[in-house]
């Protein structure tokens, strides 16, 4: 069985624990709940084995580079970092409906890179502008980022969703966590979220900088990533401002997200530097 | 007296407007949206693709509006002075009260207002009042940078805090914005960015900048002695290397490998491995076959220089090379382009293509030619950047991030330990707050205040 194969299977077990945990939220029951959890331990374990064992295969092949230089590497990373990430939560705050809303991005994001035939899996040897150290440093850096704002837009649709249960009643939303604390957590999220993004960034300017001779050039991505930048940090004065309640930064951190899709998928449409997510 | 005033007035209002963070909002917004232009149209093209691809009136429309180069319009430079002068406000507006509290000597504490506090914790021991206040406050010192008991009425208190310092984050984040678009300035007035082509051998002194087209001196001498591209099984490049030499004043300096990624550094100017091409060569060795007797001889020559053929066929010459060809709409690649000219007046253009050998087989004549060796020389294509920002820029890269770590990880945490005598009985309430992670503080609250309750 090769990298790719595992990561194939990958993809299926995390579609079953987005059944899990969407079946436990709405038959309000333990057990699917606690199968989802260990469903997605063993994925995001597998996944995590998939990627040390393409970068084991890249060496044998005499090529040998980190698994994170196109974009079915840094999707398979991505949704590796949103689970670890969401298990911490779901643990820390022994809340598992949040899992019916991120384990679908999750299983969207990989399965996307498994089955799209846009998509190369193939192992590729690195052309020489992607031969630096800062590649690693920039890629896990913009992913940690992406994957916590891929969580706090999961988190930010249910505090809509939360909201909108004083007007109806809803059986479905009877159990959810309460605004306040969610929208804590969207905060958290996009804390850490615009720290990371903010370090991805300054990576990447560090390292075209050494590549290319400047930090900056307004190359399309770059831009896209600065725009998602000042979404977040929108986001974050916006909290400060009176009259700014939780919903309207729950919409900011929905566009926030949209901004981070652009940057990863739009992008490629249009010209520039970067040959990968 | 009045003129004065009305100044006085007009310099708060501006303040005001510069100091409320609606504006930063706004701004943030503003530049997020307009960044956007500049990523559905390409950026510095020719006027005439521009002029081609959007028609006259929106060539006029975008050209009046700078969208070509929209990031350094008058319109995106004042966007991001109005947002640096609103930083700077909005920072200074805050930062004495701040200050105050982050550098008082003896922090105050009001155990009514923690009392009040809706995150508090409370239980009952039965241990005297004296032994409890020496292990609170080891506790609370082991825990917390300050503390200091007090005796009250009908018992005591320990108040505790932490990073208090924690509170000037957000500035040096603030600061980190500056320095950024400071290095920025710095590197547009004083830096410049060019490119040159070197081939193997060669050595020059200036480069053309990019932006104007202009050539720009350097101080000292670039010469490049040599050039090497290697390829993966794939045919897709591994890596371009090319030796370069510095000299100043005719002397030599230095000798140093570069490949992408790895550039040479000389007197605040870099040199980047950007390109590489291949120079006409100088030295071509012919084959000439006959047909009808499969002879084959060797001819060396230039570009340019007629070759005599044997049995006084007539002469050849190779014109001309190509870095490309196109025959019948396939590209040929790399082509040397001869004539053949016979006695009898006839004359022939022969493609030579170094990537097909066999294709003059292909016009079936009674001589073949194909080139046997030629001697390849490359020119390389240098990037050369000079900007004196980048140490400004990185480090507002660094504040940057240590800011947003301390800001956003971080946070000054104020606890109370009160414990009041009733009866028999010590009541003991803990009691904290934080000024960041109002949830991360229930938890330690809780947290000490079972640890106490243990002692
Ligand atoms: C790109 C520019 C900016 C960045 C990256 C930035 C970043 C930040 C960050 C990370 C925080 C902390 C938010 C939190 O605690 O959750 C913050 C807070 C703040 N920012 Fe900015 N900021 C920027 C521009 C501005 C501007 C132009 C102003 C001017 C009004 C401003 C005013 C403030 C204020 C007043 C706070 C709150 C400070 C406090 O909590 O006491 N920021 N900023």
């Amino acid at each position: 069985m090769n990298s790719s194969n595992l990561l194939s299977v990958v993809t299926f077990v995390y579609g079953f624990a987005a059944i899990l945990y969407i079946a436990a939220w709405i038959f309000k029951k333990t057990f699917p709940g606690l199968l989802a959890t260990w469903t997605a331990l063993l994925g995001a374990v597998g996944n995590a084995a998939g990627i040390i064992m393409r970068w084991v295969e890249s060496y044998t092949l005499g090529i040998g580079h980190a698994p994170l230089s196109n974009m079915y590497e840094s999707l398979v990373f991505f949704s590796c970092t949103i689970v670890v990430i969401y298990l911490v939560i779901e643990r820390t705050y022994k809340n598992r409906i949040i899992g019916a809303f991120v384990m679908p991005l999750v299983f969207l994001a990989i399965a996307y890179a498994s089955l799209s035939p846009n998509i190369n899996d193939r192992i590729q040897p690195l052309i020489p502008a992607l031969k630096s150290n800062w590649l690693i440093a920039h890629v896990v850096t913009c992913f940690l980022g992406y994957a916590a704002f891929a969580i706090a837009f999961g988190i930010s649709l249910m505090y809509l969703l939360a909201r909108r249960k004083k007007k109806g009643k809803g059986y479905l939303l009877s159990q959810f966590p309460g605004p306040a604390f969610l929208d804590n957590l969207t905060h958290q999220m996009v804390t850490f979220g615009f720290l990371f993004l903010s370090i991805g960034i300054i990576t990447g300017a560090v390292w075209a900088n050494s590549a290319w001779g400047s930090y900056w050039s307004w190359d399309p991505k770059e831009t896209w990533s600065l725009i998602t930048w000042f979404i977040y940090a929108t986001l974050l004065h916006a909290r400060l401002m009176r009259g700014w309640n939780g919903k309207r930064v729950a919409y900011v951190s929905i566009i926030g997200f949209m901004a981070v899709l652009f940057t990863y998928f739009g992008v490629n449409l249009l010209p520039g530097l970067h040959s990968y997510g | 007296m009045k003129k004065k005033n009305e100044s006085a007035i007009f310099f708060s209002r501006l303040w005001k407007f510069f100091a409320s963070i609606r504006l930063t909002v706004v701004l943030l917004l503003s530049l997020a949206v307009t960044s956007i232009i500049g990523t559905l149209i390409p950026q510095n093209q020719s006027p005439a693709d521009y002029f081609h691809n959007y028609g006259e009136f929106f060539y006029n429309f975008f050209s009046a509006l700078n969208i070509f180069d929209m990031y350094h319009s008058w319109w995106f430079q004042v966007l991001l002075l109005m947002l640096t002068i609103n930083v700077i406000v909005c920072s200074l507006n805050r930062l004495s009260t701040t200050w105050k509290m982050v550098f008082i000597k003896i922090p105050r504490f009001n155990v009514s207002k923690f009392r009040k506090l809706s995150n508090k914790e409370e239980f009952t021991s039965n241990r005297p009042l004296e032994d409890l206040r020496n292990k609170y406050k080891q506790a609370a010192s082991k825990k917390y940078g300050y503390y200091r008991a007090e005796q009250t009425d009908k018992g005591f208190c320990i108040f505790a805090e932490k990073g208090r310092w924690t509170r000037l984050g957000v500035y040096t984040v603030h600061l980190s914005v500056i320095l950024l678009l400071l290095g920025g300035l710095i590197g547009s007035i004083f830096g410049f960015e060019g490119f040159v082509n070197i081939s193997e051998g060669e050595t020059v002194n200036s480069i053309r900048l990019r932006k104007t087209g202009q050539t720009h001196n350097l101080d000292f001498e670039i010469r490049c002695d040599d050039f090497s591209v290697s390829f993966y099984e794939t045919g897709a490049p591994k890596e371009f290397r090319s030796t370069l030499s510095i000299i100043e004043d005719g002397k030599f300096v230095l000798k140093e490998d570069i490949i992408v990624n790895d550039p040479l550094r000389y007197k605040g100017i870099n040199l980047f491995q950007a390109n590489y091409g291949m120079l006409p060569p100088e030295e071509i060795t012919l084959n000439i076959m006959s047909r009808e007797t499969g002879m084959v001889y060797k001819k060396k020559t230039k570009i340019g220089q007629p070759v005599e053929l044997s049995e006084g066929v007539g002469t050849f010459v190779v014109k001309d090379y190509r870095n490309s060809f196109n025959y019948k709409g396939i590209n040929l690649d790399e082509t040397f382009i001869g004539v053949l000219n016979r006695k009898d007046g006839n004359s022939i253009n022969i493609m030579l293509p170094l990537n097909f050998v066999s294709f003059d087989n292909m016009r079936k004549g009674d001589l073949i030619f194909s080139v046997a060796d030629y001697d390849n020389r490359y020119y390389t294509g240098l990037q050369v950047t000079c900007d004196p920002g980048v140490l400004v820029v990185y480090s507002g890269f660094a504040v940057m991030i240590i800011g947003c770590f301390v800001t956003f990880f971080m946070s000054h945490q104020r606890l109370c330990i009160e414990v009041i005598k009733i009866g028999s009985k010590t009541k003991v309430m803990v009691a904290g707050t934080a000024n960041k992670n109002k949830l991360g503080m229930q938890t330690i609250v809780k947290n000490f205040s079972q640890n106490l309750a243990k002692l």
